[in-house]
């Protein structure tokens, strides 16, 4: 378990020490979702009823920015070596990789969303709702990337074929998100879409760490 | 102990070495030697369990390292061609870290003193990226001294040194050889430490 602190550790730290990724990956998130009141013009139904899919693809494709740089900083300088070597088991350290992951990417998306969505004329309780299915979500995005990240690791151009493997992936988190917000504003229930996004969750959280893990061996070999 | 049956690995398309056997007891060190290109470093790998090999087995007291997983890691220690150090990171940084994911607690004084021992002394909270190629490879060499690991895997551990350091690394190897440790390194350069087996690829 001190293993698994201390890979987070260790990335939150290298992940301080090159603020300008981080920073990055949520500029771009804030004015993708910018573009699009000032591109639709100010038609408040509108804007609402787009504003659950602007933000949620956004952040899919946010996440995906500095998902190419999981595995590959490590990869390159030798240290994702060193990690499959240690003492601990490589797992654990895989799984630290991509909660420190999330919290560099994941998370400030989150705490950013409710901000961006007055844009869109969404009242407190849609933001509500869309902090919650994010919540949800964004690990779920930092999960299923870390699997293609590390499959793609090594090959060359892995970049694109990166996003075209994961971006698919994503369809089940971006429909049951989205679908959240939307039905709230529709004024049905969404407790559904969030307990299929949970249930989603728990099970990548089972799988996720393993399939990276088994990735990972066979990049390095 | 560490024991080497009829091993051959293959690299694409070409046969690098087979029916490799050799067996490395306590207090012994082993010099892969061989052209570039011979399959070293492939060798290396494959003995850490970085790589499968082709065909042939394994064992650390008699166990197929495989089957150890941690158990064997627990008590090796690899460096690779790679710096495998942080360059975003200070070296004594760099250094409780990586013992830390080995979970061993490294304190400040532990860590200083080995960085020291390899003349890292004002450079301890210098980013790495500011040190010199040579000076990295003295970051990861310090390794040597903190983790307490039986069998060293040194592929080509001379690569970038100064004469000083070059004397320094030996007289370690040497230590750590007769204190009952095991050794196996890729090296072009003659080796004066004693008790030493070589396999020529």
């Amino acid at each position: 378990m001190s293993a698994f602190l201390t890979v987070i550790r260790r990335d939150l730290l290298l992940a301080m020490r090159r603020k300008n990724e981080m920073l990055t990956a949520l500029f771009f998130f804030v004015i993708v979702v910018s573009l699009f009141p000032l591109g639709i013009g100010p038609e408040p139904q509108l804007l609402k009823k787009v504003a659950p899919g602007v933000l949620w693809v956004a952040a899919l494709l946010a996440s995906m920015l500095s998902l190419n740089r999981l595995f590959a900083t490590d990869y390159a300088d030798g240290t994702l070596e060193q990690l499959t070597l240690s003492a601990s088991p490589l797992g654990l350290l895989v799984a630290g990789k991509i909660a420190a992951h999330w919290l560099t990417s994941g998370l400030p998306l989150v705490l950013l969303a409710p901000v961006l969505g007055l844009q869109f004329d969404l009242g407190g309780e849609a933001l509500a709702v869309l902090v919650a299915a994010l919540l949800l979500g964004t690990p779920l995005l930092s999960l299923i990337g870390a699997i293609g990240a590390a499959l793609t690791l090594g090959v060359r151009g892995g970049g694109v074929l990166l996003s075209l493997l994961v971006l698919p992936l994503y369809i089940p988190a971006l429909i049951f998100g989205a679908g959240a917000v939307e039905a709230h504003v529709a004024g049905l229930a969404f407790a559904g879409h969030l307990s299929l996004l949970a249930a989603l969750l728990v099970l990548a959280m089972f799988f996720a760490p393993w399939a990276t893990t088994a990735a990972l061996r066979i990049a390095l070999e | 102990m560490l024991s080497v049956a009829n091993l051959s690995c293959v690299r694409g398309e070409r046969r690098l070495f087979s029916g490799l056997a050799f067996d490395l007891a306590a207090g012994e060190w082993l010099h892969v030697q061989g052209e570039n290109g011979a399959g070293k470093t492939t060798l290396l790998r494959a003995l850490v369990g970085l790589s499968h090999p082709d065909q042939g087995e394994i064992r650390w007291h008699n166990q197929p390292i495989g089957e150890l997983a941690e158990d064997y890691r627990r008590e090796l220690l690899y460096l690779g061609h790679h710096g495998a150090v942080k360059e975003e990171l200070t070296p004594l940084e760099n250094l409780s870290l990586a013992a830390s994911l080995d979970g061993r607690r490294l304190d400040d004084r532990e860590a200083l003193a080995a960085l020291h021992r390899f003349g890292l002394k004002g450079r301890e909270e210098l980013p790495v990226r500011f040190l010199s190629a040579g000076q990295k490879r003295r970051v990861l060499l310090a390794r040597l001294v903190t983790r307490n690991a039986v069998l060293w895997v040194l592929d080509e551990p001379f690569t970038a040194l100064d004469v000083k350091a070059v004397d320094m690394l030996s007289a370690l190897i040497a230590e750590h050889v007769s204190g009952g440790g095991m050794v196996i390194l890729t090296s072009h350069q003659a080796m004066p430490i004693a008790g030493g087996k070589a396999v020529k690829l």
